[in-house]
């Protein structure tokens, strides 16, 4: 699909990417550029609010929903490697001020131009290179579907859609994909045994696949999963989707040390 | 483990070093999902006639007091008597005073999540009284001496080996074997036989009310409900203002749901309407039918913004899907309905201050929401409790502060950026080598299960705005 303009994108890096794993934030625009997107980043941005939002603290989150919809009011579109924090923006950002009807209809309208980077590139741009970006075709992936991105957005196909199609992997789907992994933001903190359980069930359905590295679209999973997977001495390499697909590939897992 | 809420975090571990349980608890999160999606896939067109049985439920709680009344009237035409119970303490006393009106000795019951909300067996065992479950799995454990695990299979959470172990201890039967579960339901059975037909007062549940003709409606997969309802010479239904519905047609559209998404079967083997006591040409059914309606703060939740909670049809959907539910059994929570359903009703019902937990206990995944059968916001009403329990300050200081000093910080983003900038740069040094680190020097929930994996080399904002692309 070729469009006249370029697709003028405002990305949201969100927290973690931010804090944690750059690498992610570099691989979303390199691909969105690669689909032919002009990506911006503005500079003052910070997190969507989810952990004040699902601590159920909405005075706290108002000013920073009010903060997110203002940096990014003049982006056709607004792309974020995240499904959680998507989501927050596409369907808790309107239920956070409804009843305050101008931010309600702000908060509307950038939910409307908002999206996942997966969900981005398949059903927004039906992006498909004319060439493989490298075929990893070595190593068995597996996929685990977070939470958010899957119920609240319906990503499910498109990542392993791109992945066959940018990078030539066919997913080797492992048991129970679609179930939390215990992360669920400050769950994870306040109920750490039933937490370690969850993940423990995620990890173990992972290597049960037969795969060598998991994927997924959201850090907050990854990094609980992989935060487990050390401490209880189990190996799997785990990445964000972005990383593969844009092929940038240098920087170690998540988890993983300096060699 | 003790039965209350407020001890939910103590019950977990325990419950987590339960390997029996964690055994039948797997099995069930894997059956019980699977049988539900499977009748749901079959039925098709889930999604229209859900939001159909929302609408008549919307409007039936809209309506509540016009078809409560009319309810009422029909109930009294059809030569039953209606009564209005304010809490669990005088349901319990109503049907006391009808029990000691008739010198009951003898009372049995089927399945009813009210009577478990409001201790009735306990009760009416104190005033001397033999009551006996007669659903199989209430029956269970009831002889266990244990609250319920789950709110339509009360036993679920134990295995064959455990009821075997059970029946011998409790039944004087001799030496016998009980190869397998056939034989043990044959064993109960014939116990049970002997107590419908012992029994002076029969006491059932409903999944549904009709106020157009004042029949009450239950579904059963054993036929214990029509025993208990129609041998003994009393009948007694014990259930809340809320199973109301308007026409009869409408808990047709219900059952399609219900027994769907509890069972995965397309109906259950037994589906009754009670009408009221035996007219002159009827060959059986009870001489007296009475109905008590439990209240128990459902009219406060009415109106409020739970209000979706009272069409909850009590089908166990959302705790099968609940991750968290299967990690810890029902017991754990503490409350007669556990899960997502039971972590907003039992806050609600008994108050916020001894079950804040329970809110807590919700990553948010969405599975609840996705099955539910009433479309209730599941995850959403949890967060709005959420919402009240930091209000009253019942949640732990750390954290209210915690919230509001990184959502104060985010809104600087130039202080933000500086600050995270560091501590990014310092847990990179720190755990470069090995890719994580073991602890982050304060004890928190995070690094007591699993490791902090290490950042990468400074935050993507430093980065960017130093020029890397």
């Amino acid at each position: 699909m070729s469009e006249p303009i370029q697709p003028f994108v405002g990305l949201f890096v969100t927290c973690l990417a931010d804090l944690m794993r750059p690498s992610v934030a570099f691989s979303t625009i390199k691909l969105l550029e690669q689909a032919g997107c002009d990506v911006e980043v503005p500079l003052q941005q910070t997190c969507c609010g989810q952990p004040a939002y699902n601590t159920g603290d909405f005075d706290t989150t108002r000013p920073m929903a009010k903060q997110l919809i203002e940096r990014f009011a003049d982006y056709p579109y607004v792309v974020a490697p995240s499904g959680s924090c998507v989501g927050m923006i596409k369907h808790h950002y309107p239920r956070l001020f409804k009843e305050m009807p101008e931010w309600h209809s702000r908060a509307i309208d950038l939910a409307e131009r908002t999206w996942e980077i997966t969900s981005f590139l398949v059903d927004v741009l039906d992006y498909r290179p004319e060439q493989l970006a490298q075929a990893s075709t070595a190593r068995t992936f597996t996929y685990h579907d977070s939470c958010a991105g899957l119920r609240e957005l319906n990503i499910k196909q498109q990542p392993r859609q791109l992945l066959q199609q940018v990078s030539g992997i066919e997913i080797t789907e492992m048991q129970a994909t679609d179930v939390c992994c215990g992360f669920g933001g400050t769950f994870c903190a306040k109920m750490p045994e039933i937490s370690e359980k969850m993940v423990s069930n995620k990890l173990d359905n992972a290597l049960a696949s037969g795969a060598d590295v998991l994927l997924g679209g959201d850090l907050g999973c990854l990094l609980n999963i992989s935060g487990y997977a050390s401490r209880a001495g189990k190996t799997i390499e785990i990445r964000h989707i972005t990383e593969v697909l844009a092929g940038e590939l240098g920087e170690p897992g998540i988890g993983e040390g300096q060699s | 483990m003790k039965f209350s809420s407020e001890h939910f975090l103590d019950n977990a571990h325990e419950a987590l070093a339960n390997e029996t349980l964690q055994e039948n608890m797997a099995l069930l999160g894997a059956f019980l999902p699977a049988v539900r999606d499977n009748a749901i896939d079959q039925l098709g067109q889930f999604k229209e006639l859900r939001s159909y049985v929302k609408s008549v439920r919307d409007h039936t709680l809209d309506n509540l007091d016009h078809y409560l009344r009319q309810y009422e009237e029909q109930v009294v035409l059809n030569g039953g008597h209606v009564h209005w119970a304010r809490d669990g303490a005088e349901l319990n006393e109503i049907v006391l005073e009808i029990c000691q009106q008739h010198q009951a000795r003898k009372v049995a019951k089927g399945k009813s999540m009210i009577t478990e909300e409001t201790g009735l067996t306990e009760h009416l065992e104190k005033a001397g009284l033999q009551v006996t479950e007669t659903d199989l799995g209430e029956y269970i454990i009831q002889i266990a001496e244990q609250p319920p695990g789950h709110i339509v299979g009360p036993a679920l959470h134990m295995s064959v080996d455990e009821i075997r172990e059970l029946f011998f201890e409790h039944h004087d039967l001799g030496p016998r074997e009980l190869p397998d579960p056939p034989a043990m339901v044959q064993e109960a059975r014939k116990i049970l036989r002997q107590r419908f037909l012992e029994a002076d007062i029969g006491i059932i549940g409903a999944n549904a009310l009709i106020a157009e003709d004042g029949r009450s409606l239950l579904v059963t997969n054993e036929g214990n409900g029509d025993l208990v309802s129609t041998l003994p010479k009393v009948q007694i239904v014990c259930t809340s203002i809320d199973r109301v519905l308007p026409r009869p047609e409408d808990s047709s559209a219900l059952l399609r749901l219900l027994v769907r998404t509890a069972v995965g079967s397309v109906t259950t083997e037994y589906v009754s309407y009670y009408s009221g006591p035996r007219r002159p040409d009827d060959v059986d059914g009870p001489e007296e039918f009475h109905v008590v309606l439990l209240d128990n703060r459902r009219s406060d939740i009415l109106g409020s913004n739970y209000q979706d909670m009272l069409a909850c049809m009590r089908c166990g959907a959302c705790l099968n899907h609940c991750p968290i539910y299967i990690s810890t059994g029902g017991q754990a929570y503490g409350s007669v309905y556990p899960g997502p359903m039971g972590s907003i009703l039992t806050p609600l019902l008994n108050g916020l201050e001894t079950a804040n937990d329970l809110p807590n206990a919700c990553t948010a995944c969405g599975r609840c929401a996705e099955v539910c059968p009433a479309e209730i916001p599941l995850p959403d009403l949890l967060r709005d409790l959420r919402a009240e329990e930091l209000e009253q300050k019942l949640s732990p200081a750390s954290w209210r502060w915690g919230m509001k000093i990184h959502g104060l910080l985010a809104r600087m983003p130039w202080l933000y950026q500086l600050l995270t900038g560091i501590a990014i740069k310092v847990m990179y040094w720190l755990g470069r080598r090995r890719g994580y680190l073991s602890s982050l020097l304060v004890p928190n929930g995070w690094t007591q299960v699993r490791d902090f994996p290490t950042p990468q080399n400074g935050t993507f904002m430093s980065q960017w705005k130093k020029g890397r692309r």
